[in-house]
């Protein structure tokens, strides 16, 4: 019962992109299309769920037992680093298409706030490794989710006839905002 | 380019936020008010100053194929600093902030003035780059900060001057996309006429 908690919560009510402003970038940057929006997000799943898995098992049995948080910034984000550029490698051998498609946004999940954010707000929430995997996959799901729905309401706002001035990242941002209204309606289900 | 220019830049014209879109997720995030935004900018300007000066005096002794994990580690090393400062002496604003503090680690904005200008120029370059840059941020994040404090609640660092609850939903997620949105496309106006 739990795990459903924290699952719908962490995609619907407190969303990774649209409540906590968290991956924005990648969100503005590769929601131009659903195809490739997909593609980010799988990317994003992946990374996030291990990055998660290997940050909570540091904290838990290196950096607390020997009381060194204070680095758990640093050891974090190299560790995720690491895994990015695996990541990347392996995409590069295995789907060169996809490999392509992502470009320049693979090496940026490296700076992708989202997978920094949920490795150290799982371990503010306290929570065991289960529910920190689970609450992993529930935000990449959450943020996937949020690009895809962004991606198709952009893929028609390029055939609207804008106001000139609000063309672009204005009407994009504004559309964004509507979505977040959209979500607050999920705020008391659970 | 003229050491004025490279300060000024990040202001209106290259301002990182409002045309470059870099750092996003701190600026919407953290800005439910004008006081909010100011100490943001202000962290993350301290890290960056500090990261563009190290950047820049160890460029050259840096191999290239390792340099942007360096780079993270040289960042991430002033952000703990901010991070127990903040909390030993602005234990409230450290509250106020709370995850976007050990964020500022990955805000695209700091590592890519690292590897974009402090990792190519001359130290006295880099210093100012990254102080006319943190301080345009700054300055957008205050500005954002404010609006949305004004229309949620009447108010601008904390100095209340309408009476009544202001519009929720200014302070909420979604008025921080819409109000934004208007900034971009306001900031657009002024670069094209100037």
């Amino acid at each position: 019962m739990d795990y459903i908690i924290i699952f719908i919560g962490a995609i619907f009510v407190s969303n990774i992109v649209l409540a906590q402003f968290l991956g924005i970038c990648p969100f503005l940057g590769v929601s131009g299309k659903v195809s490739t929006s997909l593609g980010m997000g799988g990317a994003v799943l992946f990374v996030m769920t291990l990055a998660t898995m290997v940050t909570w098992i540091i904290q838990k049995y290196v950096l607390d037992p020997f009381d060194i948080g204070f680095l758990q910034t640093i050891s974090f984000i190299l560790v995720i680093a690491a895994l990015v550029q695996m990541v990347e490698i392996i995409l590069k051998k295995v789907s060169p298409p996809l490999y392509q498609a992502l470009g320049i946004f693979l090496p940026l999940i490296t700076t992708n706030c989202a997978v920094l954010g949920v490795a150290i707000l799982t371990i503010q929430k306290e929570h065991i490794l289960m529910e920190a995997v689970v609450f992993a996959i529930a935000n990449a799901i959450g943020f996937t989710l949020a690009l895809v729905i962004f991606a198709g309401i952009r893929e028609h706002l390029d055939l609207m006839n804008v106001p000139k001035g609000m063309r672009g990242v204005p009407i994009a941002l504004i559309s964004a905002g509507i979505l977040a209204l959209a979500f607050m309606g999920f705020a008391n289900l659970v | 380019m003229s050491q004025k220019k490279n300060f000024t830049k990040g202001f209106l014209k290259e301002n990182p936020v409002f045309v470059l879109l870099l750092g996003l997720c701190p600026a919407l995030g953290v800005t439910t008010s004008a006081f909010n935004g100011l100490g943001m900018g202000l962290a993350t300007t301290f890290v960056l100053v500090m990261s563009n000066i190290v950047v820049s005096l160890v460029k050259s002794s840096i191999p290239d194929k390792v340099r942007i994990p360096s780079f993270i580690v040289i960042i991430a090393s002033f952000v703990t600093i901010v991070e127990l400062t903040m909390q030993g002496y602005l234990p409230d604003l450290y509250e106020q902030l709370g995850l976007f503090i050990p964020l500022i680690v990955v805000n695209c904005l700091v590592l890519g003035r690292a590897e974009a200008f402090a990792s190519k120029n001359t130290l006295k370059s880099s210093v100012i780059d990254g102080l006319g840059m943190g301080l345009g941020f700054a300055m957008a994040l205050t500005i954002l900060g404010g609006v949305r404090e004004l229309l949620g609640n009447g108010a601008i660092f904390g100095w209340k001057f309408i009476e009544g609850d202001g519009i929720l939903v200014f302070i909420l997620s979604p008025g921080a996309f819409i109000v934004f949105g208007y900034l971009v496309a306001l900031l657009n106006k002024i670069n094209k006429t100037t």
